[in-house]
């Protein structure tokens, strides 16, 4: 069940960034090119995920668990660390390179483009990368 | 040039936004594809694997589901580069994942719950890629 469940969220999300034109990098690089030939629908993509989020996490958080697991599982930290910004730094450089960030890229696969046949095994080994760091004991905080 | 599209986009967007909820509501996690796709790779540190596959297979499925329903080709334009794809491929898959989080995760959800990491990491991603545009095309 969770399976079939998961394929068709995944189905829904993928199709929303086809719809929206986000599995398209030169759109994503047009809104990052403010100075030049911009293109704002991102923000629109953003601000439309953001607000049906924002008003259905209220509904479904106020639920005891989840309908197919235990628990929620949410981010409890909150503290500003070294990862929270250095991570999100050398994202976002890679992402006004390529124009794709992790789930455009993988939507874009099926279609077969070579940047997108070269980015998305180099970024799988940069996320395996990045968990084979995050598994290593970290230094103790002072 | 690109056309500027906010109707589809907001449309577009919202099922991301519906696709966000539906994975809370049934599962209890974070629909961030750094961290879902992360997760396929070693170290494996819970289950869920099978599930986890099964999003990114949706995922992947999406355009080809998308140009059957509608007839409507799915058209890109990426760049052929391969060196900097994959210089970029890196640092995308490597800068998500320490950062525990993308543009879903922080971006999306993170906003959405009002968390002030994620506020801080999409501010840093939307920073760092602006201006590495503006290098790009303005200054190289």
């Amino acid at each position: 069940m969770s399976i079939l469940i998961n394929l068709v969220i995944g189905l829904l999300f993928g199709v929303g960034l086809v719809i929206s034109g986000m599995s398209d990098p030169a759109k994503v690089l047009n809104f990052l090119d403010v100075f030049g030939t911009w293109d704002p629908s991102l923000a629109f993509v953003m601000g439309g995920a953001v607000i049906v989020a924002f008003i259905g996490y209220r509904f479904v958080l106020k639920r005891d668990k989840p309908l197919l697991a235990d628990r929620f599982h949410l981010p409890t930290r909150t503290d500003i660390d070294s990862r929270i910004l250095i991570g999100p730094a050398i994202f976002g450089i890679g992402w006004g390179l390529g124009g794709f960030c992790p789930g455009p890229a993988l939507t874009a696969l099926s279609l077969g483009a070579i940047g997108t046949l070269a980015f998305v095994p180099a970024m799988l080994i940069g996320m395996w990368g990045a968990r084979m760091i995050g598994a290593l004991p970290q230094p103790r905080r002072a | 040039m690109t056309e500027f599209t906010p109707l589809a986009s907001l449309a577009g967007g919202a099922l991301i936004g519906l696709s966000a909820v539906l994975l809370m509501a049934f599962e209890g996690r974070i629909a961030g594809i750094s961290g879902i796709a992360g997760r396929l790779l070693p170290p494996y540190e819970d289950a869920g694997f099978r599930s986890r596959l099964a999003f990114v297979i949706g995922l992947i499925a999406a355009p080809l589901a998308y140009g059957f329903a509608t007839g409507a080709p799915v058209t890109q334009t990426v760049s052929s580069n391969v060196a900097m794809m994959v210089a970029a491929g890196l640092l995308v898959g490597f800068g998500s994942v320490y950062g525990n989080g993308c543009t879903s995760g922080h971006g999306v959800c993170g906003l959405s719950r009002l968390s002030a990491r994620s506020l801080v990491a999409t501010i840093v991603f939307m920073a760092t890629a602006f201006f590495t545009v503006f290098v790009t095309r303005h200054v190289l």
